[in-house]
């Protein structure tokens, strides 16, 4: 019995990824921000600041595209609205940032951002307050995705839509925030958003060092994220959520309330997303309405569907190889790119079902069956 | 009521308020009687799917429920699971527990297991993770997040992997398995929770003669400690385990009594058994071209 618990405690561990992806992931990360800080900038293993905050850039989309694998691989519910969650998580930094701005702005208003005094805007609007505390504002960029999911997963959950439906939902939530923000009325800087932001917690946007401060922190985070994640789907949680996924009848008739664990796994995964969007902001300078259009959330998920569905190293390198691929296009054909995108989509869709992770394992069950048939011959 | 009445009331001194009680009260079986099912009905866009339906079940007992199709087997068990609403009617699982007002997840709590027509299992996980799921356990989130596998679990997943003879399959994915074995591990899968009511529809459906002996004996073993409403259109198969057969038909019991009785039972031969008994043939021969 003893040798039967260890055999399944190491079955347990699925995660045998973890470690490698980590220890990559981090001396990457170290090597690069060595490289731009250490090494003048004519030596050939100098890496520049742009490539540093791309890379950044590109660790906050695996982020995202962790939290859309994890709701819609792991627990099957199609999620066409996870950029809302992100970009509410941009926002919350952006209005950190912005007053940090404080009287450096073009009106050199103290107190408003520059876009309220341009709108004769006579004070603060109450959910503004706060916000140039630090801590307080990376409070409300876990919490307004994590109580927006809640909210919207509880009512969508309890009332069992699921498949298409809340797909479709998802999708009109998304959409509806981006009207409801391009509006001046909101406070949200319309159509504008947040830009023009000068330093965060006292340290300079511009400086290199905060740069590759920010990447290092993205970097580690992701490492965070995706450790917990790993934990949490290896438990006997995750075995209810892939439950959930392939029979949710049957997991509700041996007990378990689907609906709450469909909730809960909803909001892990907005706030995900939504730390996300708060270290994406400050990377790429600007926030606007534009984070929350349709066409965003479907990008994520096809990052998801091109990396492999169900894994979350998958997810990862999905999302790093195809906003790879987006940055080289839109360089060289900018036109074509969303071509591209869609047939890349439509071939993993037909060729790839579990995307390039499943393709590894193609491969070797191919590579099987031709070493039987030999051993056989 | 007065004042003073509705104050006596609210500080009667032989029961706790609603809120303070345990929620899971014992199933109280001092009548012998484990289900109670009355005056049940149900339809759907006027068809009266359940129509004054009564039913008891004692404890312990092995019942096999008959009836053609439409005569509304499925749907009663869809009621007293809490898949579906019925119209009126109650539904009592011992003399305590009201069903009716309970969801699906629940019920299961309670004891009621439900093996359905279709064999589900969770196809891309394990025999023994599938059992696993199932076990009797604290089945909220945050106790499923931390929880672990307990010796005294592990046990019990083998005793049951045992019982439904699929121990040398225990790490193989379930969408795997054969028909048959899918259909005996969703039976371990409802073994594993420990249930005091299974509820099994169909469960011979697809199998070989060999299987439908063993599941015939697995599910006679089972009665006693356990109570099991079987429904089945395999008349051989019923006559083989069942001590009394309930009869549905048009959502009503039609006849009730042991299998002889229900097959000298005019109403039953008149509405079921002959065209049973001609479905029966026909099935008979096409199973002879096929084999």
């Amino acid at each position: 019995m003893t040798r039967l618990t260890a055999w399944f405690s190491e079955g347990r561990s699925t995660g045998k990824h973890t470690l490698p992806f980590v220890v990559i992931l981090l001396s990457v990360t170290i090597l690069a921000s060595a490289a731009n800080l250490l090494l003048p900038a004519d030596s050939i293993f100098y890496v520049s600041t742009y490539t540093i905050t791309l890379l950044g850039k590109y660790l906050c989309y695996a982020m995202l595209a962790l939290a859309v694998d994890i709701i819609w691989g792991y627990c099957g519910i199609l999620s066409l609205g996870h950029g809302a969650f992100f970009a509410l998580g941009g926002y919350a930094m952006g209005m950190y940032l912005m007053r940090q701005i404080g009287d450096r702005g073009v009106y050199g208003n103290p107190l408003l951002p520059d876009f309220m005094v341009f709108l004769d805007w006579k004070e603060l609007p109450w959910f503004w307050l706060g916000m140039d505390q630090f801590w307080f504002a990376m409070l409300m960029a876990v919490l307004v995705p994590g109580l927006l999911a809640f909210v919207f997963g509880w009512l969508a959950f309890r009332s069992r839509v699921t498949g298409v439906y809340l797909s479709i939902m998802t999708q009109a939530l998304t959409y509806a925030l981006l009207l409801a923000f391009f509006r001046n009325e909101m406070g949200f800087g319309g159509n504008n958003g947040l830009t023009d932001f000068k330093e965060i917690l006292g340290f300079s946007l511009q400086a290199d060092s905060t740069r590759v401060a920010l990447f290092l922190i993205t970097a580690i985070l992701l490492a965070v994220i995706f450790v917990v994640s790993q934990k949490i789907l290896s438990s006997r949680l995750g075995k209810v959520v892939l439950a959930i996924r392939d029979s949710e009848s049957r997991s509700r008739f041996i007990g378990y309330r689907t609906d709450r664990y469909k909730v809960w796994l909803f909001v892990y995964s907005a706030v995900i997303a939504g730390i996300a969007g708060a270290l994406y902001v400050p990377q790429v300078g600007i926030i606007n309405p534009g984070e929350f259009s349709p066409i965003n959330s479907i990008e994520m998920v096809i990052w998801v569907a091109v990396g492999g569905r169900g894994t979350l190293i998958g997810a990862v390198i999905g999302a790093l190889l195809v906003n790879y691929a987006k940055t080289r296009f839109t360089a060289i054909m900018p036109d074509a790119w969303l071509f591209a995108l869609g047939a890349m989509f439509v071939l993993v869709t037909l060729y790839l079902p579990k995307g390039l992770m499943g393709l590894y394992g193609q491969l070797k069950a191919k590579r099987n069956t031709v070493t039987n048939k030999e051993s056989q011959a | 009521m007065s004042t003073l009445d509705s104050t006596r009331e609210f500080f009667r001194r032989d029961q706790v308020w609603p809120f303070l009680a345990p929620e899971q009260a014992a199933v109280n079986v001092d009548n012998q009687m484990i289900l109670y099912v009355e005056d049940l009905n149900l339809s759907f866009d006027g068809f009266k799917a359940l129509n004054n339906l009564n039913l008891y079940i004692n404890d312990g007992e092995l019942r096999c429920l008959i009836g053609a199709n439409g005569a509304g087997k499925t749907t009663l068990m869809d009621v007293i699971t809490g898949k579906t609403q019925c119209d009126s009617g109650t539904v009592f699982f011992g003399q305590n527990h009201n069903l009716l007002d309970k969801d699906e997840a629940e019920i299961a709590q309670l004891g009621i297991g439900r093996k359905f027509q279709k064999p589900t299992v969770f196809e891309e996980q394990t025999v023994f993770d599938n059992l696993e799921l199932s076990l009797k356990t604290d089945k909220r989130v945050l106790p499923t997040l931390f929880s672990r596998l307990t010796p005294t679990q592990i046990d019990r997943i083998d005793e049951v992997l045992k019982t439904i003879g699929l121990a040398k399959h225990r790490f193989m994915l379930a969408g795997a398995l054969s028909h048959g074995q899918k259909q005996w591990l969703e039976i371990g899968m409802l073994l594993a929770a420990d249930p005091r009511l299974l509820l099994i529809d169909e469960p011979v459906a697809g199998m070989t003669a060999q299987e439908t002996e063993r599941t015939a004996e697995l599910l006679t073993s089972l009665a006693g400690e356990r109570t099991v409403i079987v429904v089945e259109h395999d008349m051989e198969f019923v006559r083989s385990i069942a001590r009394t057969v309930t009869v549905l038909h048009q959502g009503s019991v039609l006849a009730e009594g042991t299998m002889d009785q229900i097959q000298s039972n005019k109403d039953v031969i008149e509405v079921y058994l002959g065209e049973e008994a001609a479905g029966e043939e026909a099935a008979q021969t096409e199973a002879g071209a096929t084999a």
